[in-house]
């Protein structure tokens, strides 16, 4: 019987390291395709280059750019609103029915599938704002879809610091928000950028929301103002893969663009991770 | 005196602190030894090491022998989990499991099932139903915990005052019929009166059982153990007969520790 | 807790400001429903709710006549992602309870990081993955109808789910204190023992919520289905045939569809009905957390 347990346990352990060699190698499985096919195709040429020919010669410059611009727009609309959300709803409002709302709204709001904020963009910004297909719309539409990660990573950091600091700075007669801004967000500040990062890297990478919201599928130039149309990265790779006039031949282009869009994110992933990591050994409360 | 325990140069390291510097001590069977000392100083250290609860703790390193029936424990061919089957231990702080009652009993004769004849290797079997209604309540009752929780077994284990917790605990480690029971500072969570009746019960073990406690009360120690081992930075400084050690102390250390002049 | 009432007019207007901040959260799930009603709306005045919901040809480009019935859409879904959860909650609890109770310190160090990754890749590059490669492989393996099918979608959609599951699972394991491991463990349980008997049950309402929030994912996701199931409109359950999803349904007859027409606004009732559903999915999850928390 005894004999039989161990057998057991070894045999369900087994299998569950079957499992996370599995994950691993689905990971690096993908990861390999997409930079092995990405390599041959990516130039200098190509990141810089206007497309030609219906994308099919060239570049992807004004996606590059394009991506750039939703990034910037994401960065200077849902980090502000949401670092402000996180300290009202950690410094203000912790315990009362209020915060229990906000909560809820931060939860749900992060659980609606992006699709549904491009049906939201399509309706709010182009039709009913009148900013018709357009950077903006698609800018303030990933804005809302990010502000919930936003939120609860900003919270996350600021709920970290210790109650400790914050009754020490009081008992000094500091106000609220002097406490706040001179004790708890230099603490918080190396999660918050994390978490800005993270928001914005996700934004470069949404493509469902912008199919609504004014992607083009083309263009000889880059946008003028926030109220052009734009190329992105993401919707490249679905355009190029799906619609292009002759899939196979473009097959490098889309491998090149998806590996473009890959290093952009995960780069910038990883850079958001190994600094929570180097902030997380330097405060250990 | 049977020797039932006998470690043999025990060392221990946590990654490069070495917590543990060569122990080498005798434990007498059916004896309560208490193991004293200043916190820090490796009693919780050393008594995991008796049923190999060091194992789990990553960077920790045992070296030596713990020989329980002559067999060394830390030997490879050895199975860690029949050692712990064996040697049962009752921690610090009580830690039911969030089951009822009765479950928190069963838990440990349903994972080892029963010997079927007695002829030496029986193979095991599942217990039946009475069996195991049997060995909770005899197990409860040995803890003196029955008469408080017989009229709510499904409650859950978690609902029960931190003294009764302790007890589930007892019993539940009785229910696998141990030969040596480890206690780490059993008491140091509880009040007076719960205390009380964990000393008394732990007396009353010694019948049946090897008891081995930790404790950082030294009252406790002189009220219910037969001998006492002093620890300190992670040395056995002195063990011996408890009335010896409380009255005529013969190192140093012991007899600053036991008359309060160190921490 | 008791106000101050003397508050500077300075922090005042701080407060008022960081008030004004999180309130736009509320706001933005509101406009969320709200512009998914109103949009929905008037598609209700031209067609029946009941056929809507009981119809089983989507087929809204007809000239004559438009069909819009949700079930196949509502079937191609469903099929995508309890096939991918059919895949991802074994593997996934199987990687949680490795990393959670059997993964050293230092390979877990580089594992999480690896989960983290496959977490942030864009589900655009999944899509194009299943698009190019995993369909071939697939197409040796199983021979199926149609290159782009259900399967492509779920195995692609699994591999998604599982950094959700992992992430959410870990961590319900991780909140299960040491000593019931310890107690477990010291009555002779084997390590298997002890995660199935202890760990398991403990963390239970964590890890059902780890699963639940992860479908709900998968559910809502769009692009990977977009790109590896084919988007036939055929009302079938063969996971071996092209299917076509609520979401992708949304994100492909928008490139053609005419502003306010009937068809545009049946869009927003389907953004509805996956939305209400995705809400109720993330309700169940949060329920669920809540309502079988263990006190240790
Ligand atoms: N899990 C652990 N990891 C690292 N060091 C430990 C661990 N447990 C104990 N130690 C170290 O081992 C030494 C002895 O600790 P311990 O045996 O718990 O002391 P006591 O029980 O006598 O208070 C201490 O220096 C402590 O820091
Ligand atoms: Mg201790």
């Amino acid at each position: 019987m005894m004999l039989n347990r161990r057998a057991t346990e070894m045999a369900v352990f087994t299998l569950f390291r079957g499992c996370a060699l599995l994950v691993v190698l689905a990971l690096v499985v993908l990861l390999g395709y997409i930079v092995s096919g990405g390599l041959e195709r990516l130039s200098v040429e190509f990141l810089t280059g206007m497309p030609r020919r219906a994308n099919t010669e060239g570049g992807i410059f004004p996606a590059i750019v394009g991506t750039f611009y939703l990034m910037l727009i994401v960065l200077s609309i849902s980090v502000p609103i949401g670092v402000m959300s996180a300290i009202y709803m950690v410094e203000y409002e912790q315990n009362s029915l209020m915060g229990k709302v906000f909560k809820m709204a931060v939860y749900n709001l992060a659980g609606v599938p992006s699709i549904v904020y491009g049906l939201l963009g399509l309706g709010i910004f182009v039709a009913f704002l009148g900013f018709g297909f357009s950077l903006i719309s698609a800018g303030l539409t990933l804005s809302i879809m990010t502000l919930p990660l936003m939120i609860s990573s900003a919270r996350e950091a600021i709920a970290a610091v210790p109650s400790t600091v914050r009754e020490a700075s009081y008992a000094l007669g500091a106000t609220k928000w002097q406490t706040i801004w001179h004790h708890v967000l230099p603490y918080a500040l190396p999660g918050i950028f994390t978490g800005m990062i993270l928001s914005v890297s996700r934004a470069a990478g949404e493509t469902a929301p912008l199919m609504l919201t004014g992607v083009a599928m083309s263009l000889q130039r880059l946008p003028d103002s926030f109220f052009d149309s734009f190329m992105a990265l993401p919707y490249h790779v679905f355009y190029m893969a799906t619609q292009s006039s002759d899939l196979l031949a473009t097959r490098p282009i889309q491998y090149a663009t998806a590996l473009v869009l890959l290093l952009l994110v995960l780069g910038m992933n990883l850079f958001a991770i190994v600094l929570r990591k180097r902030y997380r050994d330097r405060y250990r409360w | 005196m049977t020797i039932a325990i006998r470690t043999d140069d025990l060392h221990v390291y946590f990654d490069k602190n070495h917590a543990l510097k060569g122990v080498s001590m005798d434990i007498e069977m059916n004896q309560v030894t208490a193991v004293i000392g200043p916190s820090g100083c490796g009693k919780s250290t050393f008594i995991r090491c008796i049923n190999r609860m060091n194992d789990l703790i990553p960077g920790c390193t045992v070296k030596g022998k713990v020989l329980v029936d002559g067999m060394d424990i830390n030997d490879d061919d050895v199975d860690v989990v029949d050692v712990r089957r064996r040697i049962g231990m009752v921690f610090q702080k009580p830690n039911p499991f969030p089951k009822s009652i009765y479950e928190n009993v069963a838990y440990g004769p349903r994972l080892h099932g029963v010997v079927e004849t007695g002829n030496g290797k029986g193979r095991r079997r599942k217990h039946t139903k009475r069996e195991l209604d049997e060995i909770v309540e005899h197990s409860l009752r040995r803890a003196a915990l029955w008469d408080e929780v017989k009229d709510r077994m499904d409650k859950s284990g978690t609902s029960l005052s931190g003294g009764q917790q302790q007890r589930l605990c007892i019993a539940r480690t009785l229910a696998v019929d141990p030969e040596i029971i480890l206690f780490d500072e059993p008491c140091s969570a509880l009040d007076p009166i719960a205390t009380a009746k964990i000393e008394d019960l732990l007396v009353d073990l010694k019948k049946d059982y090897t008891v081995v406690i930790v404790t950082h009360n030294m009252q406790q120690a002189a009220r219910i153990s037969d001998r006492t081992a002093f620890f300190y930075l992670g040395d056995l400084i002195e063990m011996g007969d408890t009335k010896q050690i409380f009255e005529r102390p013969q190192k140093e250390f012991t007899e600053q520790y036991i008359t309060g002049r160190m921490g | 807790m008791r106000k101050n009432r003397h508050l500077p007019p300075r922090e005042k207007a701080i407060q008022l400001a960081l008030t004004v901040a999180t309130w736009s959260s509320v706001l933005a799930l509101a406009a969320v429903f709200g512009e998914l009603l109103l949009g929905a709306l008037p598609a209700l005045s031209s067609i029946s709710i009941i056929d809507f919901f009981t119809g089983t040809v989507w087929n809204p480009s007809h000239p004559i006549y438009p069909l819009y019935g949700i079930l196949p859409l509502f079937v191609g879904t469903m099929m995508v992602s309890f096939g991918a959860a059919l895949i991802a909650i074994p593997v996934g609890l199987g990687c949680s309870i490795w990393l959670a109770e059997l993964a050293s310190p230092r390979v877990k160090a580089i594992f999480k990081p690896a989960i983290e990754i496959l977490a942030g890749i864009p589900s655009v590059i999944f899509g194009f993955f299943a698009l190019v490669i995993l369909s071939e492989w697939i197409a040796v393996v199983f021979e199926p109808v149609t290159k782009l099918n259900a399967l492509n979608g779920a195995i692609m959609l699994a591999v998604m789910m599982i950094p959700i599951m992992v992430t959410v699972a870990e961590d319900a394991m991780n909140a299960v204190p040491m000593s019931l491991r310890e107690a477990s463990l010291a009555l002779g349980a084997t390590r298997w023992e002890t995660v199935r008997h202890v760990v398991i049950p403990a963390s239970l309402s964590g890890v059902v919520a780890a699963v639940v929030l992860a479908f709900g994912r998968a559910v809502g996701e769009t692009m990977t289905v977009l790109m590896a199931t084919g988007n036939a409109t055929a009302l079938h359950f063969d996971l071996l045939r092209s299917v076509q999803t609520m979401t992708a349904a949304i994100a492909i007859d928008f490139g053609e569809v005419e502003f306010g027409s009937e068809h545009y606004h049946v869009l927003f009732l389907v953004g509805l009905v996956l939305f209400v559903m995705t809400f109720l999915i993330n309700f169940l999850a949060d329920w669920v957390t809540r309502r079988f928390k263990e006190d240790y």
